[in-house]
């Protein structure tokens, strides 16, 4: 058994309560989700809270919604309600594809998305999932709700703008007409986390041209989006050639580290091909929803 | 000998299909496992009970300054804080190995590895004993650590063991087996030879259950109850006896339910002396159990041979000779747990399960800043390298002649009439008939088909790999006039009584830690008495209530403790028999046995059944002279030789080209233990074994970054495989008895995983062929596998 330092726990019963109790602890206080990253950081004593404030019972930041053009997704959604739900799997296939390579059932029954685009850690799949799709996040503090967009929301690795008085309610997604969007994953092992992973949301314009494209990757050291390869792509048609220099751009982008996941040329290498990968499935699911 | 074993309609029998003795039938502890009330370390709570913790060196290699544990003492719940100062006092700051060395059970000069033992907190309970770790002050000065092994011996290499007088290197020791001149000989005139570094990284045996104790010392009669989590209770008595000096009658071994051991759990680690220390301090029980990072970076791990392979051969693929050279990493002390005159293990059956014209090895043993060990990790005293070395390069050879893989093992196998075979290295192969298995094997899986196949795939550009694997184990340590380990022999004793209803119960020296041997044990006294399983209760784990002998690792239970147990059993008969004539006033040589009573020859309506012998025993039958009232009987077995088990292993991968990610598609493992007693456990046994050869092949190492940090401590880093990442198992089998074992059985638990790396590596390679790889090193991750692709495959250390 592994032993956290000395902490102690309150349960917050509503969001007002636990920005209230966030409040009242100080900034020795942390909010525990999921706990599937903050309390195993705790077993090891690399995060040593003072305060955990629960909100697993905020039964009201769990729900996945469409409203309008957009997708709005609690916090507290558990990646498995993520995972199993079918109209995510039409309008965010990435997120499907993602969720499948996330951990393991137990963890994908605790893990949520608030938790996970919070802890912000760079080989998290989530954050590179919301960044593609453009997502939003709302941020709700004592003062009120603010609204902030995925670049605006990251600071860094571990890092987010999410202040300590603060809670992540709820993602936003955009809907994009004749949409498809792809996630692949290289890991080590099922349920390790990901050597590099790439992610792309590709949509038509109604010639069949690319109207709209986003890469994100993973693991190896971009924050943000594959500008360069987007640009590139932008207003033609999908083609191999295309995705093979979006590939080449991707690994240019990137600036991954070496470590026992793999040396650095092989993550470019991996940032190529996924990213072709993720292209190539993106636009046919793009080409599928058009027809459909 | 029975075999009801393939019960196509009945897995697992149960009621009427129940056999007596040998055959599928379910497992009698299994219950207490499913719902929940195993009895492990954790559970036990004594009155009074304390908790204490660790506390570990952060660095390598430093020398200790000072120690303060003044906050530590004064934090609330803290019963004592122990350090190496005050284990000096007791004379228990080092303790010996199992390896004729030393190691130090906390730090007193210098620290030796990262996670080693520096002080020891009791407290009231586990927390405060956590918490007041962070309160010892303590103060190192970092000294330059040797980590890489091959510049251990370089001249300029920091000395890490000082506390050895008049050492001036990291030499531990070197090794030979075979004959160097004549194997020499063999070589420069042979047509190929074929040379090739094969590295067996440094893996964690990593049990569910990581190590523990509860010590419990009672200062008035002087007696220690030590539950602990040990593979050999017995041997832990007497070293406990050696190094505490406690009078051995006064010390009680328990081993309860252990939760995996995969010769983790051989050894006697720091902790459990520490526990012992902590008792006699506080006059308290003293519970240690310690955690998943200090059971991966502190515990004994496996392997770390980096071994120079070389094989000879004629144009035609008639394989002449092996030879090696290898540089073994044993950590900062040795510790590895093996027979006393094998330094390397039983790494000299290198030589495989060819027919050759001469072999030799060498071993040099050396010292580095890492965790002490090496010891048998599901590997039979290190077979698994050796059967890795030998399957590797018979594939490379099989590459450079153009020939298929399976048909060169073939063609060289010993053959059936030349069992018992001497090898040339000094064993005698007890039998084996190996093409019918490598036969076998190939017709499970379709082997021309899967040729086939590949070929196809290969025009398409697609990575398909084929890897046969041929293993010959060497299990069941083991003779007495060859082997010991710190001076105790390898024999294993069992006890039997009958009771007077005709239930009995056997006890054992052996210790199960998950093998199953509550139903294997009771099984043989089923088939040798004729009684049912469930009517014999199995005793191990407790050296007040067993008898003496040297526990369960090296798959050496059935081969050793299964002898004791069936000779025992056939003792048990002979009385009955005497008591039966008696019964039946008749002469024992008129008596005739069948499964479960002696009958009167010519007449089986007349006889008496094992139960009413017993009721008779201890009843009023008039005795015949010499025999005692009761049907009891005990024997010490001291083994003849080993068993050598085999096997033929094939493995087929899916290799993504783009991303390097191998798949193992199928699996087919034939194995040969000789008579099979529970085939459900023996294929239980493979399925475990085949998990951790592809863990190994695929993900599994413990690295170390250049300051000699420890990168694998804890299951984020150190990557052992789940249900995901292997195929459903195709398992078949041969049977060739041990001529010399009772009942023909040999060992099974380990071969699996001693036969498997190799088969899954030969696979990868194989696909790799159109890259021009001949060879790549474990583990075969998606980066390494992706590097060896591109024509520069790397050494993982
Ligand atoms: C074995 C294992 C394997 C894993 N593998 C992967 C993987 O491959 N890919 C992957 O992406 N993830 C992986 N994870 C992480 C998993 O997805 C976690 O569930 C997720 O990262 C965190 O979600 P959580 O709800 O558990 O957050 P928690 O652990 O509860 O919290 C994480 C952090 O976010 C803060 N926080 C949580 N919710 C909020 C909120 N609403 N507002 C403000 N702050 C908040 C917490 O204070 C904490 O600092 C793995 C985890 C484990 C244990």
């Amino acid at each position: 058994m592994q032993i956290p330092a000395p902490f102690d726990y309150a349960r917050a019963s509503s969001v007002d309560d636990a920005l209230a109790l966030l409040e009242r602890h100080g900034p020795e206080s942390l909010i525990v989700a999921g706990g599937h990253s903050l309390l195993p950081m705790m077993k090891l004593r690399l995060a040593r809270p003072e305060w955990l404030i629960d909100i697993n019972d905020l039964f009201e930041l769990d729900f996945i919604v469409r409203d309008g053009d957009r997708l709005r997704v609690g916090a507290m959604t558990r990646h498995t309600t993520l995972f199993e739900s079918d109209e995510v799997r039409r309008l965010f296939p990435i997120i499907t594809d993602a969720e499948r390579t996330i951990a393991d059932p137990v963890v994908r029954n605790r893990g949520t998305i608030g938790g996970s685009l919070c802890q912000a850690d760079p080989a998290e799949d989530l954050s590179t999932v919301c960044i593609v799709l453009g997502a939003e996040a709302v941020i709700r503090g004592t003062a009120g709700e603010r609204v902030v967009s995925m670049a605006e929301f990251h600071v860094g690795p571990y890092e987010t703008s999410v202040a300590h008085n603060e809670l992540l309610v709820e993602v936003r997604l955009p809907i994009r007409p004749r949409s498809g969007s792809a996630y692949e994953k290289v890991e080590r092992r099922v349920g390790d986390w990901a050597v590099a992973a790439a992610g792309a949301s590709v949509s038509l314009a109604e010639d069949g041209t690319i109207d709209h494209v986003a890469i994100g990757l993973t693991a190896i050291g971009l924050d943000g989006t594959v500008t360069e390869a987007e640009a590139m792509l932008h207003g033609k048609a999908p083609s191999e050639e295309l995705f093979v220099e979006a590939g080449r751009l991707a690994a240019l982008a990137c600036d991954p580290l070496a470590d026992q996941r793999g040396a650095i040329d092989y993550k470019r290498h991996l940032a190529d091909e996924l990213t072709r990968r993720v292209l190539r499935r993106a636009s046919s699911r793009a080409a599928e929803a058009q027809e459909g | 000998m029975t075999i009801t074993d393939e019960r196509a309609s009945n897995p697992a029998a149960g009621g009427a299909d129940r056999p007596i003795g040998y055959g599928r039938i379910q497992r009698k502890e299994d219950p207490r496992f499913i719902r929940g009330k195993g009895n492990y370390i954790d559970d036990i709570v004594l009155p009074g009970m304390l908790h204490s913790a660790i506390l570990r060196a952060p660095v390598a290699h430093a020398t200790l300054v000072s120690i303060d544990t003044t906050r530590a003492l004064a934090h609330p719940g803290v019963v004592a804080v122990i350090t190496g100062k005050d284990l000096l006092g007791l004379k228990l700051a080092w303790a010996p190995t199992l390896s004729a060395d030393v190691q130090a059970v906390l730090v007193t000069d210098k620290v030796r590895f990262q996670g080693q033992e520096v002080a020891f907190v009791v407290a009231n309970d586990r927390y405060a004993a956590r918490d007041a770790l962070e309160l010892i002050d303590v103060e190192y000065d970092v000294l330059p650590p040797v980590i890489d092994a091959r510049k251990a011996l370089d001249p300029g290499a920091p000395v890490i063991r000082t506390d050895i007088e008049g050492k001036t290197d990291n030499h531990i020791f070197d090794w030979e087996a075979g004959d160097a001149a004549e194997t020499d000989a063999v070589f420069a005139s042979a047509d190929v030879v074929i040379s090739q570094e094969i590295v067996y990284p440094r893996v964690h045996p990593a049990p569910m259950e990581t190590c523990g104790a509860v010590a419990d010392y009672e200062p008035i009669e002087g007696h220690l109850t030590l539950y602990e989590t040990t593979q050999a209770p017995h041997a832990h008595r007497t070293l406990f006896a050696i190094v505490a000096g406690i009078p051995e009658h006064k010390i009680r071994i328990v081993s309860p339910d252990i939760g995996g051991g995969f010769g983790n759990k051989v050894g006697i680690y720091p902790g459990y002396i520490l526990a012992v220390v902590g008792s006699i301090v506080t006059g308290k029980p003293v519970k240690w159990v310690e955690d998943r990072s200090e059971n991966l970076m502190s515990t004994s791990f496996a392997r770390d041979y980096i071994m120079q392979g070389e094989i000879a051969a004629t144009k035609d693929g008639t394989i002449l000779a092996l030879r090696t050279n290898v540089l073994a990493d044993h950590g900062a002390f040795n510790a590895t747990a093996q027979p006393t005159k094998y330094p390397a293990g039983f790494f000299h059956i290198f030589t495989g399960s060819y027919d050759l014209k001469a072999a030799h090895c060498k071993v040099t043993g050396v010292y580095t800043n890492k965790a002490p060990g090496g010891v048998a990790y599901a590997c039979s005293f290190r077979v698994t390298e050796a059967v890795y070395l030998v399957e590797r390069l018979v594939d490379i050879l099989a590459r450079k002649l153009e020939m298929d893989p399976a048909e060169l093992r073939i063609k060289n196998f010993i053959q059936p009439e030349q069992f018992p075979y001497k090898n040339k290295t000094g064993w005698e192969y007890d039998s084996g008939n190996y093409e019918p298995a490598m036969r076998l094997s190939m017709q499970i899986a379709g082997y021309e088909e899967l040729r086939r196949e590949q070929k196809e795939k290969r025009e398409r550009g697609e990575l398909m790999g084929i890897g046969v694997s041929f293993f010959t184990e060497t299990v069941g340590a083991g003779p007495r006039k060859h082997m010991d380990i710190v001076g105790l022999g390898m024999a294993d004793g069992a006890e039997l009584r009958v009771h007077p209803t005709g239930k009995a119960v056997v006890r054992l020296s052996v210790q199960s830690q998950g093998q199953g041997h509550e139903t294997t044990f009771a099984q043989i006294v089923a088939e040798e008495l004729g009684i049912p399983p469930e009517d014999i209760d199995v005793v191990h784990g407790d050296t007040d209530q067993t008898p003496f002998g040297l526990g369960t690792y090296g798959s050496r239970s059935t081969p050793v403790s299964g002898a004791a147990v069936a000779l025992v059993a056939r003792k048990v008969r002979d009385k009955a028999r005497f008591i039966a004539a008696a019964m039946l006033e008749t002469r024992p040589e008129d008596l005739e046995w069948e499964k479960g009573r002696w009958f009167v020859k010519g007449d089986p309506s007349i006889g008496k059944t094992i139960a009413e012998i017993s009721m008779g025993a201890h009843g009023t039958v008039e005795l015949p002279e010499g025999i005692d009232g009761n049907l009891d009987a005990e024997v010490t077995y001291d083994p003849p030789n080993l068993t050598f088990p085999f096997g033929a292993y094939i493995c087929v991968v899916d290799i993504d080209p783009g991303t390097g990610h191998v798949k193992v598609r199928r699996f087919i493992a034939v194995d040969d233990c000789g008579t099979r007693i529970n085939p459900m456990i023996i294929e239980g046994q493979v399925h475990g074994g085949l998990t951790d050869g592809v863990g190994m092949a695929l993900m599994e190492i413990i690295q170390f970054d250049e300051d000699g940090n420890n990168l694998g401590g804890s299951f984020m880093d150190y990557l052992i495989p789940t249900a995901m990442e292997v195929p459903n198992w195709e398992t078949g089998f041969t049977v060739t008895p041990s001529p010399h074992h009772p009942i023909g059985a040999k060992g099974v638990g380990e071969s699996a995983t001693v036969g498997s790396p190799p088969a899954v590596v030969n696979a990868v390679v194989d696909a790799l062929a159109p890259f021009g790889v001949v060879h790549m090193d474990m583990p075969c991750t998606p980066g390494r596998v992706w590097e060896a692709m591109q024509g520069r495959p790397r050494p993982p250390i």
